[in-house]
């Protein structure tokens, strides 16, 4: 049994409160809270070992290589990547696919080459794309979605063809929730000689991803939306594909051999990791991921599968409540978007803010999902290890005074 | 649950802006505007049109349209309120008054020109929504500008 009081133990900020309440965070699709683990992990490596890696040959060195590198195998083994040099630390999951785009895309793409998108992108996985269409003329594709926010069938079968160089797509929707059949699409696209990338900055923090059960050829995310710290993204990408792409960036590290006219690259990983990396949050982001092996994913994902059953029950009970998405929560990740009426999503998320309750509102980084719903904006709860159902009721009061509150203003 | 926490939000959300927001004020286009400009928050998709007639140098009639909060819709309806009869000297004076009042949240008494504008300084207290406050005074400019006056 998930032990929620145990776990909200462990994250010091959720003792606060926000304008005398509790603190209730719903925004975790944007970012996650820390566990003390977490946050002691930095501490240490700030009051210990803290040493530039790779090149010291003194003993601070070595144990802040020795750890940065032990991250780096916690991360392979968390999404069970065949070898640790297919794990790559960026800064983000955004950084993580703009390396693609600049390192393979630029190299192997050509005027009139297909890449196949969804409209359900975050801009992290539309934008880098777009940038790099324009540079090579390659042409992007978009796999609609239908009503319940799935995407369709038909047209990803139909787009994926032979002109197809890559299938960008991401496993679970930050609006919408959805997780796609990412695996499904991953065999089409190899069928059809496509490379696979998978935007899993929503779902490796929520579910069991297992990059050879999904067979992709490159997987994004970022530590901080999983209980790690900011400034640490990872790239996975498979070992064959990595060795024939070129830099991303140039500088120290990634070397082997330099004179003024020319160099050789490091082996891999390091050939992608120009510069001094983040050591501090890459240390501690391993912290994150010993934490949520100690939970066990299962466990995590059906925590969120009974917060999210419960959320479409409870808000679903609301009048006037647009939720977006799958309406049952098997088919979904821990990440309700809704609208109240025609009441803006800022106003919505400004009053329940008075009430200690953290969500997001607005486009969410996904401008074209949000006008292919026909919205400017919506709000956004969603869910992580530590919530709990009662902060979902919070929730529903909370939109029901938001209805009170602006409903006044008509008859005063 | 309790009660919303009223002084708090109430700075926020003055009856005058509820007021507005339900019944936004010259919200259409007009039919041969002298000025047009448009305004975009990229943080929440929100757009403005703000469409202004000139007779003689003076605002003969303004009108707005797009979609936003409360915040955004009710500044417009204001804005159209307080500008129209007013010159375009004035214009600018009141664009500059209401631009101070939004960006310095310590400007404890804004000039008495702004008026019924006063209702919107507790936005200045919440940072996010300062530009939803001030985007139908971005469109406003912008038509200013183009219409290279």
């Amino acid at each position: 049994m998930f032990d929620v009081e145990a776990v909200r133990g462990d994250f010091p900020i959720l003792q606060r409160t926000v304008h005398g309440k509790p603190l209730v965070y719903l925004d975790n699709a944007a970012t996650t809270q820390k566990p003390v683990a977490v946050i002691d992990a930095l501490v240490e490596y700030y009051e210990h070992y803290n040493a530039n890696i790779h090149r010291g040959l003194h003993t601070l060195a070595e144990e802040a290589t020795a750890r940065y590198e032990e991250t780096r195998a916690k991360v392979a083994g968390f999404v069970n990547a065949p070898a640790t040099e297919e794990i790559i630390f960026t800064r983000n999951a955004t950084e993580s696919i703009n390396l693609v785009a600049h390192a393979w895309g630029r190299k192997y793409l050509r005027r009139g080459d297909e890449i196949v998108l969804t409209v359900m992108e975050h801009h992290s996985n539309l934008i880098p794309w777009q940038l790099l269409a324009r540079e090579v003329g390659a042409v992007l594709r978009f796999v609609d979605i239908d009503d319940e926010g799935r995407l369709l069938r038909d047209d990803w079968e139909r787009l994926i063809g032979a002109k197809t160089k890559l299938v960008a797509v991401t496993h679970m929707s930050n609006v919408l929730g959805t997780i796609n059949p990412v695996k499904e699409i991953a065999a089409l696209a190899h069928q059809r000689g496509a490379l696979v990338l998978v935007d899993a900055a929503q779902s490796v923090p929520h579910l069991p991803v297992d990059v050879q059960e999904l067979d992709c050829d490159f997987l994004a995310f970022s530590g901080h939306k999983m209980l790690g710290p900011t400034g640490v993204g990872v790239l996975y990408a498979r070992r064959g594909v990595l060795e024939g792409m070129d830099p991303f960036l140039g500088g120290g590290e990634m070397i082997s051999k330099v004179t003024l006219e020319e160099s050789t690259w490091n082996e891999l990983p390091w050939k992608y990791e120009a510069g001094t990396p983040n050591i501090a949050d890459v240390v501690a982001f391993g912290a994150a991921i010993d934490y949520l092996r100690g939970l066990g994913m299962e466990s995590v994902r059906g925590h969120e599968v009974d917060l999210a059953g419960y959320a479409l029950e409870v808000l679903g009970r609301i009048p006037e409540l647009v939720i977006y998405g799958p309406r049952e929560a098997a088919g979904r990740g821990g990440v309700i978007a809704f609208n109240l009426g025609d009441l803006h999503p800022h106003d919505v998320g400004t009053v329940l803010d008075s009430y200690g309750i953290a969500i997001r509102a607005g486009h969410h980084c996904a401008q074209p999902l949000m006008r292919r719903l026909g919205v400017v904006a919506t709000g956004r709860a969603s869910f992580y290890v530590y919530n709990r159902r009662q902060e979902i009721d919070a929730l529903a009061e909370g939109l029901r005074e938001v209805r009170r509150f602006f409903g006044r203003a008509t008859h005063s | 649950m309790p009660p919303i926490p009223e002084p708090q939000l109430d700075d926020l959300y003055r009856e005058l802006i509820l007021d507005h927001y339900r019944n936004p004020r010259n919200r259409r286009a007009l039919d041969d505007p002298k000025l047009v400009g448009e305004g975009y928050n990229p943080l929440c998709g929100d757009e403005i049109e703000v469409h202004v007639r000139l007779e003689g140098g003076v605002v003969s009639d303004i009108g707005f349209t797009g979609r936003g909060c409360s915040i955004s819709q009710a500044s417009g309806s204001m804005m159209t309120e307080a500008l129209k009869g007013k010159s375009l000297a004035d214009v600018r004076s009141l664009i500059a008054a209401f631009t101070r009042m939004m960006t310095d949240p310590d400007d404890s008494a804004p000039p008495a020109e702004l008026g019924d504008l006063e209702a919107l300084q507790g936005v200045a207290k919440y940072p996010v929504r300062v530009k939803c406050a001030t985007l139908a005074w971005h469109a406003l400019e912008e038509g200013l500008r183009q219409g290279g006056k």
